[in-house]
């Protein structure tokens, strides 16, 4: 099964490389379909525009901190295509093209950036999906007890959760390896490996070369694959998602990618890392290879691309007016999602606030 | 009704309400086949299976963060800390998630769960394992804190949590964990959580405690009534959402206010207490409301327990000192 994908270094699985060619490893692996290499390419670019979007507005002072995907696009969507849509996600903050296929509305991911909890507010038995998680590496815990429990219910679905390269050092993520493992619940780990925490490398995290090699530590397997390769992922996650459903059996997914942009607007990677550093990685963006399969197998021309980017942009603005647009939390909304029931301690503490000082002793 | 000790109470609750609600799971280390270090969950295994009650890795942060991904998939984890001492590595799971889902998703999530965890000192215990850090789990908002004093509270407070729609911390006062032998009745009832219990009803002066703290707060009560000084003891039961109207109810009545618990003084439960008092009866008061609590020391080893544990003598003559004192 998954053990056909080689760990080692230097060997990670390509199916799709820079010119938009299939490599030899291609037939060996599961391929998506046309309609889903289009439906791909539509959310990796709605993706990319909503970010360019996100930090231009950021500049105008309308979006407060924002954490960009731009260049990493493909590892959230190849390994959200190879689930079904009722499998759990545990998303870290750097999923929005999958977030967008699994059929999250933008306006509300938007929502969320603009500092509204409103945009966390997912239907559970729509979307499953948890929101995003701040905590680094928390989360992936999370991705086990859900798959527990699906499996305690005896449903057939898997979870699948993300961390990134520099959250691999927190204590939770080997934690729930280890119960994955202990447990074998049907749980897939995925790093997003964009070689980069805020300012500090990989090199200065771990001894390890692989990161899918800490899948060792826990007994389950590890593999490695271009993160910048749509369909790569698509395959390692296909995989791992079949034998976790058939066989409970968790496994680690490293995608290599690179972030592109900043941390956040807050950063200014121009502090750590130097310009002819990242240039190399914009020839490897995922997005510009997806392309180029696509206009050399036909599937779109250059001019139904361009009218897609267009509709796109609209749709994009549309959704962040929309959000911009939304209600301001009031003051009992603050209060009332604390505890299922308000306990009188709150109600009283809430009065106080409504009467701003005026109250009488 | 049926003899138990407070130990044996938290068993029972977990046995019948397990057989009432399918999607209640207990976990945690040593809790499957060994029962619990203290054997709070022994025979669970037996009657409901490993599905439903298992040894978990040892892992205090994996234990609470899976218990999240659970409770949001349906189930209702009741887990278990070993010792509250060995509870900070889940510290981040609990004060970052476990309070928080609810809120952080507007509702359209939330993580029910129990998180059971024996705590104090008076056990000759080894370090970490004798601490009261209850404060610390009352200050995180979006949490409920119960601890019970008796065996009937513990089964009706821990039945109560375990149908609370919000995660609960649920303390047990290990030092009186088979000491203390009440009559309990063998179906399921319930203590509503928030609410104190006036265990004796006085006018002198009022004495608020909880745990095994009450264990002393009731040996005085019933020295100073020898003297002739009433005391209305409050058992608090909840220590967040704290039950405010019985406390000031009483403290209307009586003028006077004393607080006993085993945790650090400063910025402890009773620092809560006494504020609210002094806000609220600010003119009925006769004395300074007070309170005797544990000294902001490292709870010690075995050989200088006593150093910290409070006495029944401290209690009564603070409250003498309280009732005598000259306004």
């Amino acid at each position: 099964m998954l053990t056909k994908v080689k760990t080692k270094a230097g060997h990670r699985l390509q199916i799709l490389n820079e010119e938009g060619e299939l490599t030899a490893e291609a037939k060996n692996y599961p391929m998506m379909s046309n309609d889903q290499i289009l439906e791909s390419f539509k959310y990796m670019q709605m993706s990319r525009i909503a970010d360019e979007w996100a930090v231009s507005l950021n500049r105008q002072g309308r979006m407060p901190t924002y954490a960009p995907n731009k260049g990493q696009e493909a590892n959230s969507m190849g390994s959200f295509m190879a689930l079904r849509k009722d499998d759990w996600v545990v998303p870290a903050f750097r999923e929005m093209a999958g977030m967008l296929q699994r059929g999250l509305p933008l306006s509300q991911l938007y929502l969320y950036w603009l500092g509204n909890e409103m945009g966390s507010c997912y239907d559970v038995e729509k979307f499953h999906m948890l929101p995003i998680a701040v905590p680094l590496s928390s989360q992936t815990l999370h991705a086990v007890g859900l798959s527990f429990a699906d499996k305690y219910k005896k449903t057939d679905r898997v979870s699948l959760t993300f961390i990134g390269d520099g959250a691999t050092s927190e204590g939770d993520f080997y934690e729930a390896m280890n119960f994955a493992g202990a447990w074998k619940t049907p749980t897939i780990f995925f790093i997003q490996n964009n070689q980069w925490a805020i300012s500090t490398p990989t090199s200065q995290q771990t001894a390890v070369k692989v990161l899918a090699d800490k899948a060792v530590a826990a007994g389950i397997e590890g593999v490695q694959v271009d993160g910048n390769d749509l369909f790569a992922v698509y395959a390692a996650t296909k995989l791992a998602a079949d034998n976790a459903r058939k066989n409970n059996v968790p496994s680690l997914i490293e995608g290599f990618t690179y972030r592109l942009g900043a941390h956040t607007t807050a950063d200014d990677p121009t502090r750590y890392r130097e310009e002819k550093d990242v240039l190399p990685w914009i020839a490897k963006d995922p997005l510009i290879r997806l392309e180029k399969y696509i206009l050399n197998n036909q599937l779109m021309t250059s001019d139904e691309i361009e009218s897609l980017r267009l509709e796109l942009t609209k749709s994009v603005k549309a959704a962040f007016n929309k959000a911009e647009a939304h209600d301001a939390p009031t003051l009992l909304d603050t209060f009332q999602y604390t505890y299922k029931e308000m306990p009188e301690l709150l109600k009283e503490q809430m009065e106080l606030i409504g009467q701003n000082g005026k109250e009488e002793l | 009704m049926k003899t138990q000790t407070l130990l044996s109470a938290v068993n029972d609750a977990m046995m019948v309400e397990m057989k009432n609600d399918d999607s209640i799971i207990v976990f945690g280390e040593d809790v499957g086949v060994e029962g619990g270090v203290f054997r709070a969950t022994v025979d669970l295994q037996n009657a409901y299976g490993k599905e439903r009650c298992f040894d978990s890795p040892l892992a205090e942060s994996g234990i609470a963060g899976t218990a999240v991904g659970m409770a949001i998939n349906g189930l209702k984890p009741v887990i278990e800390m070993q010792f509250s001492g060995f509870a900070w590595p889940a510290f981040n799971q609990i004060i970052s998630h476990v309070s928080r889902f609810r809120n952080r998703t507007r509702g359209a999530m939330s993580t029910p769960m129990v998180i059971r965890m024996p705590y104090g000192g008076g056990i000759r215990a080894l370090e970490h394992h004798s601490e009261s850090m209850e404060a610390i789990w009352a200050h995180i908002p979006g949490l409920k804190v119960v601890i019970p004093s008796t065996p009937y509270d513990a089964k009706g407070l821990l039945i109560a949590a375990i149908r609370s729609p919000d995660p609960v911390i649920f303390m047990e006062p290990k030092r009186i964990y088979r000491s203390v032998k009440q009559e309990v009745p063998e179906d399921a009832y319930t203590i509503p959580l928030g609410k104190a219990k006036v265990v004796s009803a006085g006018t002198d002066v009022t004495l608020v405690a909880y745990g095994a703290q009450m264990k002393e707060a009731m040996a005085a009560a019933g020295m100073l009534k020898k003297e002739g000084i009433s005391v209305d003891l409050i058992d608090l039961r909840t220590i967040y959402p704290y039950d405010k109207e019985t406390i000031l109810k009483s403290v209307k009545k009586t003028g006077r206010f004393l607080v006993v618990h085993e945790g650090p003084t400063t910025f402890g439960v009773g620092a809560e207490m006494i504020s609210v008092v002094t806000q609220n009866c600010f003119t009925e008061l006769l004395a300074p409301p007070s309170r005797i609590a544990g000294a902001d020391t490292i709870f010690p080893l075995p050989r200088a327990e006593k150093n910290y544990m409070i006495t029944t003598e401290r209690i009564v003559n603070k409250v003498k000192a309280l009732v005598s004192y000259d306004v």
